[in-house]
């Protein structure tokens, strides 16, 4: 449903916050930003066990928990809230959707169950170096050899790139110029010929890496060609699935806002008296609940499959990327000088925000799609 | 309820409306005769309590069973302006004798209301207010006066919230009255605004009377009724855009209606334009061509998104509302949306418009229409209760934040105020 959750989901929630309240307190997300992997294989392992968490959205028949989209936004959410490290949403989210979208029967049934069950992390290499998530820029060659592919080029703002054992790649028939050239293939991360470089990033919660493809054998997973609707239908998924998550930053940054106004005492009286403090603060609460809104609406438009999803996503990842940007500027203004510093943590989310706001495509990149839709008479 | 539940509702409710129509509907029945004919059937205010003309269906309902309105063009019961305020007010806390004698004349539109709380001296701070009502024993007598009082030149009656103790402290010492407002003692005089409509007036009470039996509730429990009234104006916000509308169909119910929409309904028609007018922007930057400028679009996309995602807000409070979630403070941050929709409306329009935003009337772009938006919209951030107030509302009740420390304590009579004139 669209404007409510169900009593179950409100559950599923519950179990979820209660797992990453235990396994990923925000000292977890300190620790791990300082590693390569950035993820605690111990804690993946037990959320994929405990929680079925990334299978969520699998179908049961793939090994999945076979829930819906509402239920795996969820838990995107939650980990949102938390800042999980963890590569859900290159996995379950990117990979697992493309496959799912594109690849034929005997690929997901032979990728699916491992990604899952965690055992397998997977990621979905689409951009290249000019940062644009559009088909026609897409140049990354896949070559006819024998029974396989072998692939020419370079991919950018990989996310987990450095860590996935299985790459799904997004790449272009070397005749064809147009969007049907475009096609999934399997690389394994381990291949000869890939160089991954680990990208120094903004937000060190969600790692990047370039993956630079020199002669490397791949498989198609799919119908040759049939690469560029499925991978739009698979980023505007991902766009409504990074919005829910986003939402999980954009609470807690918030309550961490109204918390601390509630505690600083400046003029003989808490600052949370003063109206431009006060006001700030319902400006985000309303900036807040519309992103909720929009969140919510576009992750039931996937499970319903609606017809308009394109725009729905597009209006909700524009939505909340501005909110969580605003929200997130605002919360260190009402923290003053300790909201700069790197012991609180509320830089920690800001970090967050800034990459999501351009992970997908920027928020003027989405308003111009949503004015195509728009046009066409949505 | 689930969402089947409320499927399954949805279409028993639309076939008993549509079914109900059918066989009533005439367009050539009077006007008043018609309206009493809904409000008898208990279709005129279906979200009612049963016992006073309604149904008590959930209000989630009333779309779809407006649309079956529509459908086959019948008129309903009257709904806009003040009346509505009115209605809600002496249902949660008016005396059966109050509902029967108001009510019925409220929805078929004999009677009109206006709402006498903003004075001079006191309009964010209501609880401020002055004008005083004294009993002398029989009657209450009122002196004071009010001011940006839509429709009081139409009303026949009002909501007037008065001073009657004033050594208890200022909250305290408010009631909550009827007013017959075409009596001798009160005197009506427009305003013009800045659009040029002069839809608010002040109001002047020279030894005006209330029968003892129109007083609502108990002597001070004026505040408390204030807030129920508010409550219900603040939730309405996002509804503006539907007001006043006059159907262009043949028939003696729509020439009765055109002429009700031309008179009594005559303060709302610049309200539309007040909530923004968000349905004219795409063809307006169609026709202009405006639609190909890529600055213009990003700023309608913006626009389209922010007046999208407010109404699904809407829709998860009035849903959370359904589910037994008590009615609170959440009407503030729908009133604040709808502040931010119309001013970004206001600001694309201009854009759309270019040079042209400089003109009005048959000169201006639509006859007038983008004009009188441009100078429309300032209103929505300020009747009703102005945005800042929303904020404090919002931020104190919803967010828990403290309150301003307070220099209107003690006993009203001390409290420092604006002087009177
Ligand atoms: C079109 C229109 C129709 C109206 N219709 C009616 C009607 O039918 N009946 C009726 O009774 N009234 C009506 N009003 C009056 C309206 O409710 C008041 O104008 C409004 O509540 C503001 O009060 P005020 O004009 O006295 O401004 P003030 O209260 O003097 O406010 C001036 C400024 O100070 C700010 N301010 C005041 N207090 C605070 C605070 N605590 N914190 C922060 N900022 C503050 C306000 O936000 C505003 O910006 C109408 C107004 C308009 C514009």
């Amino acid at each position: 449903m669209h404007f409510s959750f169900t009593e179950e989901q409100s559950q599923f929630r519950d179990a979820i916050r209660r797992f990453l309240r235990d396994k990923a307190p925000i000292s977890e997300a300190r620790r791990l930003m300082e590693t390569g992997s950035g993820c605690d294989p111990e804690v993946w392992r037990e959320a994929c066990e405990d929680l079925g968490l990334a299978g969520i959205h699998i179908p049961e028949r793939y090994g999945g928990l076979g829930a819906g989209y509402v239920e795996l936004c969820i838990a995107l959410e939650e980990m949102g809230r938390s800042l999980f490290c963890a590569p859900f949403f290159s996995s379950s989210v990117l990979a697992a959707s493309a496959i799912l979208n594109s690849a034929s029967e005997k690929y997901k049934q032979e990728l699916l169950p491992e990604i899952a069950s965690g055992r397998c992390i997977a990621t979905l290499a689409v951009v290249e170096e000019h940062g644009s998530w559009d088909d026609p820029d897409i140049r990354l060659t896949a070559r006819k050899d024998r029974d396989n592919y072998r692939l020419d080029g370079t991919k950018n703002y990989v996310t987990d790139g450095a860590l996935a054992d299985t790459v799904i790649v997004v790449g272009r028939s070397p005749a064809a110029d147009n969007a049907e050239g475009l096609s999934l293939y399997l690389v394994l991360g381990d291949s000869t010929g890939l160089t991954r470089r680990p990208l120094n990033v903004v937000d060190p919660t969600r790692k990047q890496a370039e993956l630079q493809f020199s002669n490397v054998q791949a498989t198609l997973i799919g119908t040759l060609g049939s690469g560029s609707t499925s991978l739009s239908h698979t980023i505007d998924q991902a766009a409504v699935a990074l919005a829910n998550e986003m939402v999980g930053g954009c609470q807690i940054l918030l309550d961490s806002a109204v918390e601390y106004a509630k505690l600083r005492m400046q003029f003989g009286r808490v600052i949370g008296s003063f109206q431009a403090v006060k006001h700030k603060c319902a400006d985000m609460l309303v900036d807040l609940e519309h992103a909720k809104s929009a969140a919510y609406y576009a992750a039931a438009a996937v499970a319903e499959n609606d017809p308009d999803l394109a725009a729905v996503a597009a209006l909700a990842k524009a939505t909340v990327s501005d909110a969580y940007m605003r929200i997130a500027a605002d919360c260190i203004q009402i923290h003053g000088g300790i909201g700069f510093t790197w012991d609180n943590d509320t830089h920690l989310w800001f970090k967050r925000a800034k990459s999501s706001e351009v992970l997908l495509g920027s928020p003027s990149h989405y308003r111009e799609r949503y004015m195509q839709f728009v046009e066409a008479g949505l | 309820m689930s969402a089947a539940d409320h499927g399954a509702d949805e279409v028993k409710v639309r076939r008993a409306v549509a079914e109900w129509l059918e066989a009533h509907w005439d367009p050539e029945c009077g006007l008043i005769e018609w309206r009493n004919k809904l409000i008898d059937s208990g279709w005129g205010v279906p979200h009612w309590p049963q016992a006073w003309f309604g149904r008590d269906l959930p209000s989630g309902l009333t779309t779809a069973i407006d649309e079956e309105f529509d459908r086959i063009g019948a008129v309903g019961v009257a709904r806009i302006g003040i009346r509505m305020l009115a209605a809600a007010t002496l249902l949660e806390h008016g005396s059966d004798a109050q509902k029967s004698q108001f009510l019925r004349r409220i929805l078929t539109g004999e009677d009109t209301w206006c709402q006498l709380f903003s004075e001079p001296g006191s309009g964010s701070d209501l609880a401020g207010a002055t004008t005083r009502a004294d009993f002398d024993g029989e009657k209450w007598i009122v002196n004071g006066q009010k001011v940006w009082t839509t429709s009081a030149h139409h009303a026949d009656w009002a909501l007037l919230l008065a001073r009657t103790d004033w050594d208890a402290p200022k909250h305290q010492g408010l009631s909550y009255f009827v007013i017959d407002m075409t009596q001798a003692g009160i005197d009506v005089q427009p305003l013009r605004q800045m659009n040029g409509h002069a839809s608010f007036n002040q109001v002047f009470f020279t030894d005006a009377s209330i029968p003892a039996e129109h007083l609502i509730a108990k002597v001070g429990d004026g505040w408390k009724i204030a807030m129920t009234t508010l409550a219900h104006e603040r939730r309405g916000a996002d509804a503006l855009r539907r007001w006043g509308r006059a159907s262009d169909r043949p028939g003696r119910i729509y020439d009765e209606e055109r002429a009700e929409i031309a008179t009594v309904m005559e303060p709302y028609k610049w309200y539309a334009q007040r909530a923004g007018r968000v349905d004219l922007v795409l063809p307006r930057a169609r026709e202009t061509g405006r639609i190909n400028d890529p600055v213009a679009r990003q700023e309608i996309a913006k626009l389209l998104m922010l007046s999208q995602v407010s109404q699904w807000t809407a829709q998860r409070a009035r849903t959370a509302q359904e589910q037994g979630k008590p009615q609170g403070p959440e009407g503030s941050l729908g009133k604040l949306a709808s502040s931010h929709v119309a001013r970004a409306a206001s600001n694309v329009h201009t854009l759309i418009a270019g040079a042209d935003a400089m003109l009005c009337d048959n000169d201006g772009p639509l006859d007038g229409i983008i004009a009188e938006i441009l100078l429309s919209v300032p209103a929505t951030s300020i009747a009703g209760g102005t945005d800042e107030i929303q904020r404090n509302i919002i931020a104190e009740r919803v967010l828990g934040l403290p309150k301003e420390p307070r220099m209107d304590t003690g006993p009203f009579r001390d409290v420092p105020r604006n002087p009177t004139r």
